[in-house]
């Protein structure tokens, strides 16, 4: 679905922030872009709809290469939520922000309505529909933003850092809504340090590092990888730093949800209970 | 010694209907650590906003009750004086930067008081290099990383050295080793300084151990206040977006098989030395 080959993208301030990037991200995937402030994990995202176009190297949606295509042609295939909503509102309301870019791509008015009204009420912002969007509080903006995405239904949606300023609720409830979103066939790639929500997502992980690709792999194996992880940043969710810290009693370091580090503590327990009765 | 009083505080944003904070009540103590919790479009902010004065100076509404902060009425209190008593951290560092380099910006504050210039070349320094930015004094803060700028953010602050700082969410653009070492500097702050905090924060993981206090707001009210192990460990709070940590949840499930626990951990350590504990009394 998408392909990244070689890619170096130099900001015209010569600051380098994709350094010979080459992955594959297949249709389907969940994708979680892990990495430290300046990795490039933003700039990554931006080549997805052509936003940014590689210095060097070639980037591909759905078999193209994106230099052949407009953002307007991508952003059907690819709807990319910024870490900034503020930047991308500029109507009166709530539901004329989501109605904007369904008109532009041509939905007739009753498909617009309904869709409207779907995504609103995904992202429980039903009750702001009249609003202005710059009276919403933050995490209000950020649900916004993905109401709007959401509501032209395109094939890959990026996220770039989506729990910013969401409580554990809404987080909660962004976990569930990418799950079905990745259980409809629909690629999904976020950008984040959000450690805990990505412990629990389990999606696959490219960890990045100056703008470079420095681990790609389960969420397990990355992210109780201590020492690979600081390197980026990144610290350990805390299921994995708890059990690293018991791994000398024999307890397993290398897991990351809360019901196996408990089964893996109670089995421990029990074997040296057993042990002690014999 | 009080740095924070608020009575019987009631506000409504103008062209609103619904009173954004109702009926709070909150005193907090000089040093004291408060953590401010409660789902986003709780009154968070708003509350954060009437500690340093933006309400009711900047942001016009109807406003009933009072805020003392430092002895001081905060509605009749011009909020250049309030800014040497109450520094505030705001989401979106972008909003609060300004100048062409990084040492302007903390600068700007101190120059507008008309501190003397070593004075404030001293203040700058230490500042940057308690956030840990002295390499980036001559850039621009503009082509900063999010978390790049929230550090000059609160460099900016720090250089005001102010009684009470009040973060809103300042960790939610920082990685995770910077937002950790954020906490850190503000910890080592209010040791070295007696500095109060408020920060509103959803990153429990990072805090839980380290608060004094957990205040929990809902719907422009304050609906809990006692200690992180209260707020925590009981379920109650998990409807109002309280997100429980981790370790809480692990040991609550190895409770039930095995009593390991007796007072529930905050955080990875005290999780290490319930098991710890649990295993040498056993080999006793």
């Amino acid at each position: 679905m998408i392909k990244f080959d070689n890619v170096t993208y130099v900001y015209p301030t010569g600051v380098k922030a994709l350094d010979g990037v080459s992955v594959e991200i297949g249709r389907g995937e969940l994708v979680a872009i892990m990495g430290e402030n300046g990795a490039g994990k933003t700039t990554f995202i931006k080549h997805l709809n052509g936003l940014l176009k590689p210095t060097s190297g070639s980037v591909y949606v759905d078999g193209k290469n994106t230099k052949t295509l407009s953002v307007a042609q991508l952003s059907k295939i690819v709807g990319v939520v910024f870490q900034n909503a503020d930047d991308m509102f500029f109507l009166p309301t709530v539901e004329e922000e989501v109605a904007f870019s369904l008109r532009n791509l041509g939905f007739s008015e009753e498909v617009v309505q309904k869709r409207v009204d779907w995504a609103l009420n995904f992202m429980e912002l039903e009750e702001y529909r009249k609003r202005s969007p710059f009276l919403l509080s933050g995490g209000e903006k950020k649900r916004l933003a993905l109401a709007i995405i959401l509501a032209w239904n395109p094939q890959v949606i990026a996220m770039d850092e989506p729990t910013v300023g969401q409580d554990s609720l809404q987080k909660e409830k962004l976990k569930e809504m990418i799950k079905q979103l990745n259980l409809q066939e629909r690629t999904v790639i976020i950008s984040t340090h959000d450690v805990e929500f990505v412990a629990e997502l389990k999606p696959r992980v490219i960890l990045m590092s100056r703008g470079r690709i420095v681990a790609d792999g389960k969420a397990d194996v990355i992210l109780t990888d201590g020492e690979l992880l600081s390197n980026c940043s990144i610290l350990m969710p805390q299921v994995a730093a708890t059990m690293s810290r018991l791994a000398d009693l024999g307890f397993n370091a290398k897991v990351i949800s809360v019901e196996e580090a408990v089964r893996n503590i109670v089995e421990g327990l029990m074997r040296f209970e057993h042990i002690r009765g014999a | 010694m009080e740095i924070v009083r608020i009575e019987g505080l009631t506000f409504t944003y103008s062209g609103f209907d619904t009173p954004a904070l109702s009926d709070i009540n909150l005193s907090v103590e000089e040093g004291e650590f408060v953590l401010l919790l409660g789902p986003s479009g709780c009154g968070k902010s708003t509350l954060c906003r009437c500690l340093n004065g933006l309400i009711p100076h900047f942001y016009t509404g109807k406003m009933e009750g009072k805020v003392l902060v430092a002895g001081m009425d905060v509605s009749k209190t011009p909020t250049y004086v309030l800014s040497q008593y109450v520094g505030m951290v705001f989401q979106n560092p972008e909003n609060q930067l300004f100048s062409l380099t990084v040492e302007n910006d903390v600068a700007f504050a101190l120059e507008n008081l008309g501190m003397p210039r070593d004075e404030i070349r001293r203040r700058v320094d230490f500042a940057l290099k308690a956030v840990g930015i002295e390499e980036l004094r001559k850039r621009s803060p503009f082509e900063l990383s999010g978390g790049q700028q929230q550090k000059v953010a609160i460099a900016s602050i720090l250089a005001l050295m102010p009684k009470l700082m009040v973060f809103d969410e300042p960790t939610s653009s920082l990685d995770p080793v910077s937002a950790k070492s954020i906490i850190e500097t503000i910890l080592k702050i209010r040791k070295e300084f007696g500095t109060s905090v408020i920060v509103a924060e959803h990153r429990v993981e990072l805090l839980a151990d380290k608060v004094d206090r957990v205040v929990v707001m809902h719907k422009g009210r304050i609906v809990k206040d006692g200690s992180p192990r209260e707020v925590f460990v009981s379920e109650e709070m998990i409807p109002y977006g309280v997100p429980v940590p981790k370790v809480v949840s692990m040991a609550k499930g190895v409770n039930k098989y095995f009593r390991v626990f007796n007072e529930i951990p905050l955080s990875s350590e005290e999780f290490e030395q319930g098991i710890r504990r649990f295993l040498h009394d056993k080999v006793r």
